[in-house]
């Protein structure tokens, strides 16, 4: 066995954290994990990636491309921009709330439509399952636990080799101790939303 | 975060945790560094955790500087590493190159971090050539569980020979995260040692000099020997055709190419010579799979042809494989006429959507925003070069604020200000980072003061190194591993070099900044301006950040859009005829009222 997920975002969104909960809970189940992260100047606001691979006979801390398994996505536009990571047998998983480039915002670019940039998506992977994981946070009990309802989106994927079970223990390692609770709640929802589609 | 200093079995490391802890497992007492990613991480634990692993560290102010401590503790029995970026190393190279004639009496290893595909770099040089150069040994790791074991390998090799060693890693080492063994900690090694003086090898006037050579080319046979017997060096898998391999390239060979046989390198200078020839003799042909430069390559063709072999050589020097860029899986398609290499996936098609771009970008709030508008508004129509450095204010090369027009090197805007000065009729206009003048723009400041160069050099003092991840530098004064000191004052250096044009702003402050800005470039001779605002994510860190918040008055507000064009803060949004501004990102700073010429937007506490 050998599994890898791309996981796409912003600087800022938590993409090292849903990294290393999962890099964790892989190396938890004893499987070889090889990661690659992005640090440094990438880190402010620009488009940024973590590679995490595990299995048996894993080397490289890069996949190749159109080869993962599964493209988690924090954010809209990225999603769309990282399709050539996988193929269309690739699960994933696109959280719809986007995070304005600067150039947007001072209106020198626009924002695609959000339902365009799902049907790109549809167009090469029927797959696609969509998640609005801050509106999941905030009914959770705050916006910051996005990434947790991600995670939990992650356990529900069809065919993800880790444990429900051991994805959460991690995560909640991983979040100082008053925000366990609301990273549970977080997570639970985000394992439901996802089992509903 | 892991502790790096538990006597735990495995952990999930990044590169830099893992060589980290190398340290502490080689009993290395003394470690200096100028924070460069991808090696920067290093120093931020070193900071935390040095004086607990009962070593010294320092940051130093430049790379020569961190070479220079590191070579006196370890000339003086004290096990030493320094540390940097691959273009510190250029820095450093002064030392460097004299102190493989000197050696070192205890284990000493300089990490240089390259970064292929320049990730967070100016460009991407392969300072393997710095260890043949400075008839230097080698060692080159491939994945974090090498990285933290090579260290030991190395301080083992360093103290055989009296030579430092050249530890070179790239970013997907130092930046790979995989599940990593512990051994050991190392507890018997000095913390300190005693200079024996000895002039013949380290004063190096020329009469020793010469002496030196000679005796560092015989350690460089005794190195060919280690070389050759080093388990570093390994050959795995059979089969008539040979792949040579180094670094992260060897991990994208095991796992994606298959029967063949790898020769492995981790002892890369000098290179086993009779070991690569014995892989060679007998094979079809063999592949050198390499990043950057063919390094090892033309050595295995010159080894080749001095044991008359016959056997082809595929790599870069006949086009097979790349010399620019890091290598992935997707590199070893480029062999796939020549082995057996995995069949790559069909990839989604690329989007033909227009996407807004999402290049990295200055903050929200960051006070380098206000700089460079008041800087623009200043200028107005004057002929300027914006001339720029190394830091998180390399990012005003992008729209609107285009405040980079040539950037080369740390402390290179300043030099180069002074050749513009002089050499067009255009005002040269130098914007450098506080860690960075102490690094390297106190030099080219006075050379402008000595030449009566005309520039305008404008210090973003934001209390912090920021971009390399907020390491403390001669400014902010030092405050771990027991040892507390003043910050070196600023204005202080300026006004003792001479300069007679000083003036200190608050950035925030943007309208009094353009009236600063306008003195400035209006002066004749060398303006010093200081820019002085600490950095708001090392405040959001440091748990200080004052939670405020701009609201704009929709009521007021006339869309005249002064602060999207002068600040284009991504906290403040257009929304058609209107600006608003998003809450999440906004830090209160001001800045947009500042500008806002009707005072319509209000800072909320």
């Amino acid at each position: 066995m050998k599994y890898s997920v791309q996981i796409v975002g912003v600087g800022g969104q938590g993409v090292l954290l849903a990294s290393m909960v999962l890099g964790s809970a892989a190396m938890k189940a004893g499987h070889t994990v090889m990661m690659s992260e992005v640090h440094g100047m990438a880190q402010r606001g620009g488009s940024v990636r973590s590679t995490v691979r595990f299995g048996d006979e894993v080397y490289s801390p890069l996949e190749a491309t159109g080869a993962a398994d599964l493209i988690m996505s924090f954010e809209p536009v990225e999603t769309v921009r990282a399709l050539p990571l996988g193929n269309k047998d690739s699960a994933v998983i696109m959280n719809l709330d986007p995070v304005l480039p600067g150039n947007v915002a001072a209106g020198f670019e626009t924002y695609p439509e959000i339902e365009d940039l799902v049907k790109e998506v549809r167009k090469e992977n029927s797959n696609v399952i969509t998640i609005e994981a801050t509106k999941i946070a905030i009914e959770a009990g705050k916006a910051v636990a996005a990434n947790a309802v991600m995670i939990g989106a992650v356990a529900a994927v069809k065919g993800f080799p880790l444990d429900k079970e051991i994805l959460k223990e991690v995560l909640l390692e991983k979040v100082p101790p008053k925000a366990k609770e609301l990273n549970a709640k977080a997570f639970d929802m985000g394992y439901e939303a996802m089992s509903k589609q | 975060m892991v502790d790096l200093l538990s006597d735990s079995k495995q952990e999930l490391l990044l590169g830099n945790e893992a060589i980290t802890r190398g340290l502490f497992e080689a009993g290395v007492k003394f470690a200096s560094t100028y924070p460069g990613t991808p090696s920067s991480e290093v120093g931020n634990l070193l900071e935390e955790l040095s004086e607990k692993a009962g070593m010294y560290f320092e940051f130093s102010s430049n790379e020569k500087t961190a070479m220079e401590v590191s070579v006196a503790a370890a000339s003086s029995g004290v096990r030493s590493f320094v540390f940097m970026k691959h273009v510190g190393l250029n820095v450093a190279a002064d030392p460097l190159m004299t102190l493989t004639y000197a050696g070192v009496r205890a284990g000493m290893l300089v990490m240089s971090a390259d970064d292929p595909s320049a990730h967070s770099s100016q460009n991407e040089q392969d300072n393997r050539y710095y260890s043949t150069l400075a008839l230097m040994p080698m060692v080159e790791p491939s994945n974090p569980q090498e990285a933290k074991d090579f260290i030991k390998e190395a301080y083992e090799i360093s103290e055989k020979l009296g030579l430092p060693l050249l530890y070179r890693t790239t970013t997907r080492v130092n930046h790979a995260r995989s599940v990593v063994t512990f051994g050991p900690l190392k507890t018997d090694t000095p913390l300190k040692g005693h200079f024996e003086k000895d002039d013949p090898h380290f004063v190096n006037i020329p009469a020793f000099a010469v002496q030196n050579r000679v005796r560092l080319l015989e350690k460089n046979k005794l190195a060919l020997q280690l070389s050759e017997e080093s388990p570093l060096n390994r050959i795995e898998g059979t089969g008539d055709i040979g792949i040579i391999t180094s670094g992260v390239a060897y991990c994208y060979v095991k796992e994606f190419v298959s029967d063949v046989s790898i020769l492995k390198l981790g002892f890369t200078n000098p290179l086993p010579e009779k070991k690569i020839a014995d892989f060679v003799r007998g094979k079809r042909f063999v592949i050198v799979a390499e990043e950057l430069e063919p390094f090892v390559e033309d050595q295995v063709l010159r080894i080749i042809a001095q044991n008359q072999l016959n056997v082809p050589v595929h790599g870069k020097r006949d086009g097979t494989l790349p010399r620019e860029w890091e290598y992935s899986p997707d590199t070893m398609q480029k062999l796939k006429d020549l082995v057996k290499v995995k069949s790559p996936a069909v990839p989604m098609a690329k989007t033909q959507m227009q996407l807004p771009g999402r290049p990295p970008s200055i903050c929200a709030g960051c006070p380098h925003r206000g700089m460079f508008a008041a800087t623009k508004r200043a200028v107005g129509s004057t002929p300027v070069v914006y001339c720029s450095d190394i830091g998180c204010y390399t990012l005003g090369v992008q729209p609107p604020f285009r405040t980079a027009d040539f950037i080369i090197c740390m402390g290179g805007g300043a030099g180069a200000a002074g050749g513009f000065a002089q050499a067009t009729d255009q005002k040269p206009i130098a914007f450098i980072g506080d860690s960075t003048f102490f690094h390297a723009g106190v030099p080219p400041l006075t050379s402008a003061l000595f030449n009566h160069h005309n520039i305008v050099m404008v210090i973003l003092d934001n209390r912090t190194t920021a971009m390399t991840g907020h390491q403390p530098n001669p400014g902010t004064g030092r405050h771990f591993g027991g040892i507390n000191t003043d910050a070196v004052d600023i204005e202080g250096v300026v006004k003792g070099l001479g300069v007679k044009f000083v003036k200190t702003v608050d950035p925030y402050d943007v309208m009094d900044c353009v009236k600063v800005m306008k003195e400035a470039i209006d002066f004749d001779g060398v303006a010093v301006v200081i820019s002085k605002c600490p950095c708001p994510l090392l405040l959001k860190k440091e748990k200080r950040l004052e939670k405020k918040v701009c609201v704009v008055n929709q009521d007021e507000c006339i869309s005249c859009f002064t602060c999207v064009r002068m600040i284009a803060c991504p906290a403040l949004i257009k929304k058609g005829e209107k600006v608003e501004v998003d809450p999440n990102q906004c830090i209160g700073c001001g800045m947009c009222r500042n500008v806002c010429p009707k005072k319509c937007i209000e800072v909320r506490e």
